[in-house]
């Protein structure tokens, strides 16, 4: 063990990488929270459970086989090449080589199942981009799928390739460096050590090169993870642990509306006192349903920094497969790039940079005064065209629940606006006047009872 | 065949009476309005009648569930509603609810107890099998649908939104009929285009209607069409294998829900196969196969 400079410079690296991370994503959390209020706490064990099945057994990806394959073994690579990660960290500090050795027969084991699995990522990764840029398929492409969220999901890939690529440098240099001393077990390195030149210096650089770019691009691609899809990786656990165990069906209650509706049929029915501000003074009231980004609740918001856009919630779409202009991908992104919008970006590679048509199209339905998500990202035709089928919500392999902020902006529209489609409005008065959304006389209802007869089996039998 | 006419016990017949039956059948608007529909409610009641279930119906008593006006965001008009279904509910003491509309089932069994009113609620499927399974439904002495092909679309809020997916094909297995899945069902199943408000407006613009989608994927299963089916997009990789052979006439549709009676229906007009393929619902087909229509 013998420190130097590169320890400094490394141990300088670290922290930066680290510390960059977490300023970032305390700004995420601060965003996430503009949200409303809504308990999520208790039935940890079910939680817990949801979260080893879906988010850590990918249990939803296994619908579509091929890519549930394709991204099980990027999945697997990313975690157990990941304590290697503890390696270098080791290393770099403290100037050690190959800390783990001590590790014996299990280091061989570990190191091996690195290589192969780093390899397999390779070709799992090039299987991965040419299903989205040659194959085309449908999922990827759509309105949303502009110029932004296209060259996020092929940066990834590509930043996943070097990330490999340094792998092998490193560990191939090495190898050729020190042959059959190295510890470990290298399977595919030991094919490629035959590539590199023969010097001891060069092979002491490249060595360096791929131990640098390796650590280096793991440090740059966890900043890079809060502008992008890519960020999944870490929201997917807590968005899976913190979704709905209701039944899909149960639509979320108004409290204060059941508040309103019991004081108007039991005049004596106490309406609770209205929240208070810290200070003591009363709360400005909150508006039915959700205009903007701040009136979903937080685990909406959640969703939206879940979400990696693969649109398997927009390829079941009823509305979306026949050609109306509802995606529930759009949705998520859209409330992703509203929050970011209202609320500072706190991102270093800010894809705001991109400009905004680069993000979203430029509808020329959305509200240019109102600029909110509703209206001036989402517009009312989108809302209306849903069915409420749950679709893209038992399709998404995250658990993201895009249905809840329909229904949410859609409760906005009609509670705030009166801006229902007319003849829904036609269905609402049907209700309130006859107790059915039809026009039917209330006084009908029981016609169908009449002249109604049923075989006797039994009488029939006695005969 | 000797017959005999039903009078539909009222709920507040039975209160006079002091008397609280097993089960309420709570219609629902189109079992209650809608021509087609009402066949329905007649088929579920023959069936009632016939295993001699103590039941009642709120008759003029019952109102919209609300879930339409939930579904489009009318919040307010939604819990008008379910405060005056549960205070009639809560006050004849009804325990268990049995409905022929998954929008209603799903409205009483999950958002009602939010409200105040928490009663046992099962969707006609799963009180079809459970009559089935107890041995008191058989099928038999009526119209054999045996050898003939029946494809079940999934209604939304009874699958995805209930997780209810076995009961209703449990239900078709007694019929020893031809059952066929269509790609896109279960989990995955499509929606007939009616769910979330969308019965009482007209669509927004754009290729086609969700029904046509539907009819012509479930018309496709009928008939084997093998190249119609390759080409549905949405369909997930777990989806069945396809049917092979042809129609051969008589198939049918088989639903658990009024709006997808409707919707699947206008599907079937609109390709012109009403002359080789009917839309029924469960408690229909298991009526006439029982024998009970009269």
């Amino acid at each position: 063990m013998h420190f130097s400079f590169q320890n400094i410079l490394f141990l300088l690296v670290a922290v930066a990488g680290f510390g960059l991370f977490f300023w970032q994503a305390r700004k995420i959390r601060a965003n996430i929270l503009v949200g409303r209020d809504r308990d999520m706490s208790g039935n940890v064990n079910e939680r817990l459970w949801k979260t080893l099945l879906v988010a850590f057994g990918q249990q939803k990806m296994f619908k579509r086989l091929t890519p549930a394959v394709l991204h099980l073994i990027v999945y697997v690579g990313f975690i157990v090449i990941n304590i290697e990660v503890i390696e270098i960290l080791v290393d770099g500090l403290f100037g050690t080589h190959r800390f783990l050795q001590f590790l014996g027969p299990l280091y061989s084991a570990l190191t091996a199942t690195n290589e192969v699995l780093g390899a397999l990522v390779i070709l799992a990764v090039a299987a991965l981009w040419w299903r989205r840029n040659v194959k085309g398929v449908r999922r990827f492409t759509g309105p949303e799928m502009r110029a932004w969220p296209r060259l996020d999901a092929d940066v990834i890939l590509y930043i996943e390739v070097i990330l490999m690529t340094a792998l092998f440098t490193m560990n191939a240099a090495d190898l050729k460096l020190h042959g059959a001393d190295l510890p470990g077990a290298y399977p595919v390195s030991q094919f490629l050590t035959g590539l590199l030149p023969d010097s001891p210096t060069a092979l002491h650089v490249l060595e360096r090169i791929g131990w640098w770019a390796h650590i280096v691009g793991i440090l740059l691609f966890l900043n890079y993870l809060p502008s992008s899809k890519h960020f999944h990786i870490i929201m997917a656990f807590p968005n899976v642990y913190y979704s709905r165990l209701v039944p899909q069906g149960q639509f979320s209650n108004v409290e204060s509306i059941t508040h309103e509706v019991k004081a108007m049929m039991d005049p004596s029915y106490q309406v609770p006192a209205p929240a208070t501000e810290p200070d003591g003074s009363a709360a400005a009231p909150t508006p039915f349903g959700a205009k903007d980004v701040d009136d979903l609740a937080w685990t909406n918001l959640l969703n939206a920094y879940s979400c990696t856009e693969c649109g398997r919630c927009t390829s079941v779409c009823p509305a979306n497969l026949t050609g109306k202009l509802l995606s529930p991908r759009k949705i998520i992104m859209d409330t992703r790039d509203r929050v970011e919008e209202k609320y500072n970006s706190p991102l270093i590679f800010n894809p705001n940079l991109y400009g905004k048509e680069a993000k979203h199209s430029e509808q020329e339905q959305l509200d240019k005064e109102n600029h909110t998500l509703l209206r001036g990202y989402v517009t009312p035709e989108e809302l209306w065209a849903c069915t409420t089928c749950n679709a893209c919500v038992e399709a998404c392999p995250v658990n993201i629940n895009p249905l809840e902020s329909i229904v949410e902006m859609r409760r906005f529209l009609v509670l705030e606006e009166s801006a229902a489609p007319n003849s829904l409005n036609v269905m609402f008065s049907n209700i309130e006047n006859n107790g059915a959304p039809w026009a039917f006389s209330p006084s009908d209802r029981f016609n169908w009872a009449d002249d109604l007869f049923v075989t006797d089996k039994a009488a029939v039998a006695q005969r | 065949m000797e017959k005999r006419q039903i009078n539909v016990p009222m709920m507040a017949d039975l209160a006079a009476r002091g008397e609280t039956p097993e089960v309420l059948f709570w219609v629902g608007c189109a079992g209650a309005f809608d021509d087609r529909y009402k066949r329905v409610t007649r088929a579920f009641v023959r069936i009632l009648e016939h295993v001699g279930v103590n039941y009642a119906v709120l008759g003029m008593e019952e109102s919209c569930t609300g879930d339409p006006a939930k579904r489009a965001g009318n919040e307010f008009l939604f819990q008008m509603q379910a405060m005056q279904n549960i205070t009639t509910l809560n006050g004849y003491g009804i325990k268990k609810v049995v409905t022929a509309c998954p929008h209603c089932f799903n409205t009483i069994k999950n958002e009602y107890p939010a409200l105040g009113g928490e009663y046992e609620v099962i969707h006609h499927s799963t009180f079809l099998q459970q009559l089935i399974n107890e041995g008191k439904v058989t099928a038999e002495g009526g119209e054999s649908f045996k050898g003939r092909r029946i494809t079940f679309h999934d209604s939304c809020y009874l699958g995805r939104a209930n997780n209810i997916y076995e009961a209703p094909r449990a239900v078709l297995e007694v019929l020893d009929a031809d059952l066929l899945e269509m790609k896109r069902c279960k989990t995955n199943g499509l929606c007939c285009g009616a769910g979330g408000a969308q019965m009482w407006k007209e669509p927004e613009p754009g290729k086609k209607d969700v029904n046509i989608e539907r009819a012509e994927e479930a018309l496709a299963t009928l008939d084997g069409n093998a190249e119609v089916l390759r080409n549905l997009q949405g369909a997930e990789s777990t989806a069945p294998a396809l049917p092979a052979g042809s129609n051969h006439g008589g198939s049918v549709i088989a639903v658990a829900c009024p709006f997808c009676m409707t919707m699947m229906a206008d599907g079937v007009k609109n390709k012109e196969r009403e002359s080789d393929v009917q839309v029924f619902d469960l408690a229909e087909l298991i009526a006439s196969a029982e024998g009970l229509n009269a």
